[in-house]
């Protein structure tokens, strides 16, 4: 059987070669009549999902809902399940991130149902006579469909300098130590996954990304001037202290109560302001 | 051994289901080639220099891709709402407090009378329904702005900062303010 698996794999791959380009591979298509909606028997759950488009490839052509039925009988619990889905089988242009499925690598972040959050970790709720919208990250700018531009995020994250920085060795030249108490310190600040949840659901980011850095970054910034091991805690702190990195921040919260880890960037936010007003 | 039986079994099937292509295919490259990778393209190296400057390529894309959309679709919650209004209502107490203060400033130029005595006949001669409402619409902000600054005040002690705190708090302030400012309309 697996010389067989193996024999077909390789005829497979020959294919291509021996074919002329009018027969080479075309774009992945769905037959008709194949959606949820066209088979739906009696006991079928069927949910309306609107997810937001928009296409560059037509950057004229102004965003839209477009509405896809699945059966959640045949769909697995959480939203990637629905997203991956609709693509299999449904549209196989609907553009998305996503990769380790399970809240670790924080690719699929999207607002659904209005907030923010990991579609891997979010439930489809089972309720079949609301339907479900599915947008990107809130004043994202659109690479495409649900894909959101990170790329400034990347940078501020880059500017606060995410790494341990010390300029005496350890005392006996091996790792850097720290008491339990002060490891204790870091727990709920080193899970985080950078997954933009918590800054893009921030109206203080949205109205100035360009200079606040936002929930994210700043619980980053803390989780290394927190840090017992790190020797630059007063640079890091001057280079916050300025009316836009940190004090952009009017409390609003939104980020604590988005966040799909369970983590707390106000806290971290307001442990920060706390350490700056001793400086 | 193995290969050349694949081979043989390919060509085989090809035969059958396109024999045109089949031997277009043949002459360009033996089975034997294809299968010892020899029918991979081989191209030459060159490259050119990206004269674009590399800061201005985000700037270009930014122009041409949509904003999406956050206030309009974020689910209306207690905290970003509530900030709102500690915002609006801020905006309620000042700006009538500058308006006021103004036209007090150049009332005996313009032979307003603004003095508290007038003010306080006026108010009077007013229906009570009138009265409780105008006192509810100055009470309001003023409740709530004073109770959610202790608010913001415990938050910058870095307390009360957990998700059920938030909420907690949140639905109190505005429960306390409603009913305060009502109790202050009624006086």
């Amino acid at each position: 059987m697996a010389s067989l698996r193996t024999t077909s794999r390789l005829f497979a791959a020959s294919r291509p070669l021996f074919r002329p380009a009018t027969f080479a591979r075309s774009y992945a298509t769905v037959e008709a009549g194949s959606t949820d909606a066209a088979n739906a028997g009696p006991e079928a759950k069927l949910k309306t999902f609107k997810v937001y488009r928009w296409n560059p490839d037509t950057p004229s052509e102004k965003p839209t809902m477009q509405s896809y039925q699945l059966d959640l009988n045949k769909t697995g619990p959480m939203m990637l399940d629905a997203l991956i889905r609709i693509k299999n089988e449904q549209d196989p242009t609907l553009t998305f991130r996503r990769s380790c499925r399970e809240g670790i690598c924080g690719s699929c972040a999207m607002n659904i149902d209005g907030v923010n959050t990991l579609a891997c970790l979010c439930r489809i709720p089972t309720d079949t006579a609301s339907e479900s919208r599915i947008y990107p990250l809130p004043h994202t700018y659109v690479v495409k469909d649900l894909v959101p531009d990170l790329t400034l995020f990347y940078k501020q994250y880059k500017s606060i300098k995410p790494y341990l920085q010390r300029d005496t060795p350890s005392p006996d030249g091996l790792e850097n130590r720290q008491s339990p108490e002060d490891r204790k310190k870091l727990d709920g600040l080193y899970e985080c996954i950078l997954c933009a949840c918590c800054s893009t659901s921030c109206p203080s980011y949205w109205w100035n990304s360009e200079e606040y850095l936002g929930p994210a970054i700043l619980l980053q910034s803390y989780r290394w001037l927190a840090d017992s091991r790190d020797e630059r805690t007063a640079e890091r702190k001057a280079a916050l202290d300025n009316s836009m990195s940190v004090y952009r921040c009017h409390t609003i919260l939104n980020c604590t109560r988005t966040c799909p880890k369970g983590l707390n960037p106000g806290r971290a936010i307001a442990e920060t302001k706390k350490m700056l007003a001793s400086m | 051994m193995f290969s050349s039986k694949v081979a043989q079994q390919s060509l085989r099937r090809l035969a059958v289901q396109q024999p045109l292509p089949m031997q277009a295919s043949m002459m360009r490259a033996s089975p034997a080639a294809v299968a010892l990778g020899k029918g991979i393209q081989s191209r030459p190296v060159t490259s050119s220099p990206n004269t674009e400057d590399p800061t201005q390529i985000l700037a270009k894309q930014r122009l041409n891709r949509p904003v999406s959309p956050h206030l309009s679709i974020y689910k209306p919650q207690i905290g970003w709402i509530g900030s709102s209004l500690h915002r609006i209502s801020g905006v309620a107490l000042s700006g009538p407090l500058y308006l006021w203060a103004t036209a007090y400033l150049f009332s005996p130029a313009l032979g307003w009378h603004l003095e508290s005595a007038s003010m306080v006949a006026a108010m009077g001669a007013l229906p009570v329904a009138v009265k409780i409402g105008l006192k509810t619409i100055l009470a309001l902000p003023f409740t709530y702005h004073s109770m959610n600054g202790i608010r913001h005040l415990t938050w910058d002690l870095g307390k009360g900062l957990s998700n059920n705190a938030i909420i907690k708090s949140g639905w109190t302030v505005i429960g306390l303010s409603v009913t305060s400012a009502i109790a202050l309309a009624l006086l």
